[in-house]
């Protein structure tokens, strides 16, 4: 290296930035030459004074103290933030929440749709045929036992004659995909069916009416109890004997 | 999810970059030459830092945050006062390259603190940067390097020029 290469590099040596060999060098050219020897003094001289002088600033403490609270401020307003993965769960879920409560909405609705159709035609067939029942008898003592051992429930079995609404027999009879107990009852040569199931809900509900093909029906839940009544009679009188059978 | 309580991401930042909060400060103090916009600076730095933390991958936590409050002060300085960048230190008007006989002398005459920081201040802000660094805050070249985001010869050449821009200051300044 020469004189003006050697000039270059006294900063990096007064640093120790430098390599051994670099350093063996430019102390060899130290010993020779005046001017880079000076100017190597007057590195160390500034160096000394800067450090002695302890120029350096200090974080002022309210410095300190505004950035701690503006981080926590920081921390809570960003990490109260969800991941992208919980906002993607989150929608998903509710998403899949959704979609099963417009199914299950859609498919009770068809179901009971599907059910009042199935009321009606059983309700006529049993009226076409000369199957209407299948014990015939005006005694709920008769009625009743005739059920046991063909169902697995025990339905309440009353004769309304005395308020008009004779009992005139009972038969087995398929609904909603069970056997269910049909129980006919005559008003002015009126018959009225009435299905009797175990309720699959365990809430009671009082008699709702529809009306189907010129049949009116009422359905409703007692005691574990599923009840669909339907008759051509017309409302009045229907819904005189629901209240004596739903009493 | 929530997080109820003291969040770990920001104990974990205190305690590996707020120990580095004097550098910090003493390094804005003399780019930007005045405490209010050293504060801001800082405290804005420090902000960007704890929402890139999840960048920072475990080097040297001086250095990473440094640069950030570094490259914080130059923004401020290019923005508020565009003019400031651009003055290049005089080196005629400071008598010429080469420092006086005696410069080595008149230092030893001890300077005051006042004097000193007032000296650095008269630099460009690349001379501070470099100077602070190496003097205040003993950072190696490559840490310089680092912080300023330019190459280690670069560093050497700012710091030859600073130096001998500060002897002349000082020498003058008796």
């Amino acid at each position: 290296m020469n004189h003006h290469e050697i000039r270059e590099l006294l900063h990096a040596y007064a640093d120790d930035e430098l390599d051994l060999v670099n350093v063996r060098e430019i102390e060899q050219h130290l010993r020779a030459c005046d001017e880079c020897r000076r100017i190597e003094e007057q590195i160390r001289a500034l160096r000394h004074a800067l450090n002695n002088d302890a120029p350096a600033y200090r974080a002022p403490a309210r410095l300190r103290r505004n950035i701690r609270a503006a981080l926590r401020r920081e921390a809570k307003a960003t990490e109260r933030n969800f991941s992208p993965w919980f906002v993607f769960a989150t929608g998903a879920a509710f998403a899949l929440i959704l979609f099963a409560f417009v199914f299950f909405q859609t498919n009770r609705a068809s179901r009971g749709n599907a059910i009042v159709d199935q009321v009606v035609d059983n309700h006529v067939r049993s009226l076409l045929a000369t199957h209407l029942v299948d014990v015939a008898s005006s005694d709920q003592h008769t009625v009743k036992p005739w059920f046991d051992g063909k169902v697995d429930f025990a339905p309440d079995v009353h004769d309304f004659a005395m308020s008009g609404f004779p009992l005139f027999g009972g038969r087995l009879d398929y609904l909603d995909g069970k056997t269910v107990v049909a129980l006919v009852y005559q008003r002015n040569k009126h018959p009225i069916n009435v299905f009797i199931m175990p309720a699959t809900g365990s809430s009671d509900s009082s008699p709702a009416l529809s009306n189907r093909r010129g049949y009116n029906l009422f359905h409703w839940t007692r005691r574990g109890m599923e009840y669909w009544a339907i008759s051509n009679l017309n409302e009045a009188e229907l819904r005189q004997f629901i209240a004596l059978l739903a009493r | 999810m929530f997080r109820l309580t003291e969040s770990p991401r920001l104990s974990e930042f205190e305690r590996k970059v707020l120990p580095h909060l004097d550098a910090a400060y003493n390094l804005a103090r003399f780019l930007m030459r005045n405490e209010q916009d050293a504060e801001d600076v800082v405290q804005e730095a420090a902000l960007r830092a704890f929402r890139f933390f999840d960048d920072f991958r475990g080097e040297n936590s001086r250095a990473w945050f440094l640069r950030i409050v570094r490259n914080t002060s130059f923004t401020v300085l290019k923005k508020n006062r565009p003019d400031e960048m651009n003055i290049a230190f005089d080196e005629e008007l400071h008598g010429g390259q080469t420092p006086p006989m005696d410069a080595g002398v008149a230092l030893d005459r001890a300077q005051d603190r006042q004097s000193v920081r007032a000296a650095i201040e008269q630099l460009p802000p690349e001379f501070r940067e470099a100077i602070t660094l190496r003097e205040l805050e003993e950072a190696s070249y490559k840490e310089i390097a680092d912080i300023a985001g330019v190459p280690i010869g670069t560093v050497m050449s700012r710091l030859a020029r600073a130096r001998r821009q500060l002897q002349l200051i000082l020498s003058q300044t008796k």
